[in-house]
């Protein structure tokens, strides 16, 4: 009896290393198949042509992608300097002031602000927003601002949660030693708890980045997607991820394997910005 | 117990499909899919409508996808048709071309623009940027929002092909990525410039004319109006029975033409 016990003990076991496994296994398959198809044509045209080159026009041998790794990063600093303070200031309310009523009301809303599909967010862009900048600002309205502006919204909830558990795990003793220095609410804010979770902070920030970064539909709708660097606030400009989503439909032949070159930066990006991420949430606990 | 059924349960769950999928093929209902240009996407599904209620033995299967994907599709046989909106390229030509239609390519500014008539050369030069300001076409001192369609689209090559000719358009025009955004940006812009297809044209926004010709279809029809590309069907040889009887019903002249031609489409008779 006991042994039968045993055996489907470790049957269980196995069968959920195994599926525990396959996360990881879909993971390379993926890195396999978009280095496979993307890799090819760095090759073939050469990585500075694609990564430097200015212009864009794959049906006639351009695949240049440099003014779209621009506007990817402008899109996404455009968005931090947007989400990160209003992110922040949640945080800290909702860590250091607030009471649990208040707390049992804002949780549920991040997480709900979390769960609305992006082509709402662009839905509603495009019907109040871009209009809003065209009729104020000028320029067509499909612009640098409407994209961070909406973008900053949408990685508001990555942003708050992951700072606020870094408020949160700041030890108890820290805001009792500093209340019996004489220190202020907002001075220990400001000078110990901010400082002591900075690590945390900063990683919610990146991955606030990544999220913006890899953000599509929302920023395909608003972005106007044109191909020239933005000059100005009210430029439109095309992400990395817009180009391919808006160009896969008809794409083949070397035009599909650009786009695969265009997923690959990405990836690069991405991975670069969870790493930066992750080694500073480990330095956190580490301490 | 519970654990173990849980564990099975995807195993099982994946035999059940797997059985299925068998089982739905084998019934009596005959299947057509028809899968490329989003352009010619509308018109089929309406056809397809049509055509299903004449005939209840068959089902036909619309999807997009764009011009190429669709061309890709035949020659692969996944698809029983394919819908292309631009001219064959030389290695596409083993194709089966089955011209449905004709649809111009028609200009649209917001509704409340004043600008009605634009010449040949007007619009090549707000495309390729030397014309970026309104009041160089006798309006507003504003700047031009120019909007056009995304590499590889059927309707950029045709506007391409038939407008641009040697220019290329201007890296700071705007992109979308489907004829319906393309007109959703213009009806909401007023200062916003794009092209679609003609079918597609209603209230919202505004067709202007080109070198003094007013896009209809009278002026399809008469030659007039110069801007103008098939709509095609595509199949990989002989198209199949079912495929036959689809395609044949598209081209009669009191079935699928009259449709076509009820949508503001110019037909293959006239």
């Amino acid at each position: 009896m006991i042994d039968r016990a045993v055996l489907k003990e470790q049957f269980v076991k196995w069968v959920l290393v195994a599926f525990a496994l396959s996360s990881l296994l879909f993971l390379f398959l993926i890195f396999a198949f978009i280095l496979g198809e993307g890799l090819p044509l760095f090759l073939k045209v050469g990585v500075k042509k694609i990564i430097l080159g200015m212009k864009w026009a794959p049906t006639k041998g351009y695949f240049g992608i440099f003014p779209m790794i621009i506007s990817s990063f402008l899109v996404t600093v455009g968005a931090l300097v947007i989400g990160a303070p209003l992110g922040l200031s949640c945080a800290i309310y909702l860590s250091e002031y607030s009471g649990k009523r208040m707390k049992i009301l804002l949780k549920p809303a991040i997480e709900l602000l979390a769960g609305i599909p992006s082509v709402v967010f662009g839905f509603l862009g495009v019907v109040y927003i871009v209009p809003l900048v065209r009729n104020y600002l000028g320029g067509s309205g499909f612009s640098l601002i409407s994209t961070s502006l909406v973008l900053g919204i949408m990685i508001l909830p990555t942003i708050i949660s992951i700072s606020f558990d870094a408020l949160v795990s700041v030890p108890k003793t820290y805001r009792e030693a500093s209340a019996a220095m004489g220190a202020t609410k907002w001075q220990t804010i400001y000078k110990v708890i901010i400082p002591s979770a900075k690590s945390g902070i900063l990683a919610s920030f990146i991955l606030g980045m990544g999220r913006a970064i890899g953000e599509t539909m929302a920023v395909i709708m608003i972005a106007g997607n044109a191909l020239k660097i933005p000059t100005s606030l009210l430029d439109p400009l095309r992400t990395l991820t817009g180009n391919i989503a808006l160009e896969l439909a008809y794409a083949t032949g070397d035009h599909r394997l650009a786009l695969f070159s265009t997923g690959v930066v990405l990836m690069i990006i991405i991975m670069v910005l969870n790493y930066i991420a992750n080694f500073g949430i480990k330095r956190k606990i580490a301490k | 117990m519970c654990l173990r059924w849980f564990v099975l349960l995807p195993f099982i769950m994946g035999l059940l499909i797997s059985c299925g999928s068998n089982n739905s093929s084998s019934t009596g209902m005959q299947k057509i899919t028809v899968a490329g240009s989003t352009s010619v996407m509308p018109f089929t599904e309406k056809l397809a409508e049509h055509f299903m209620l004449d005939s209840r033995d068959v089902t036909i299967d619309v999807q997009g996808g764009g011009s190429t994907a669709g061309i890709q599709a035949v020659i692969n046989r996944t698809v029983d048709i394919g819908m292309s909106s631009r001219e064959l390229k030389d290695d596409e030509k083993v194709l089966n071309r089955i011209v449905i239609c004709y649809d111009g390519i028609v200009v649209v500014v917001h509704k409340n623009n004043p600008v009605t008539a634009l010449t040949l050369d007007q619009i090549r030069g707000i495309f390729s940027g030397n014309i970026s300001n309104w009041r160089q076409l006798g309006w507003v001192n504003r700047k031009i929002d120019a909007v056009s369609r995304e590499e590889g689209s059927g309707t950029r090559g045709a506007f391409e092909e038939l407008i641009m000719k040697d220019k290329e358009i201007n890296d700071s025009t705007m992109v979308q990525d489907s004829n319906g955004s393309v007109k959703e940006v213009v009806a909401t812009d007023p200062y916003a410039v794009g092209y679609i297809s003609m079918g597609l044209v209603d209230e919202k926004v505004k067709p202007v004319s080109i070198d003094g010709i007013r896009p209809s279809i009278q002026t399809i029809r008469s030659g007039q109006y110069k801007i103008v590309r098939p709509f095609l069907y595509l199949t990989n040889g002989q198209p199949n029975k079912r495929a036959r009887r689809f395609i044949d019903y598209v081209l009669s002249r009191d079935g699928g033409q009259r449709i076509l031609k009820n949508e503001g489409l110019v037909g293959v008779h006239d």
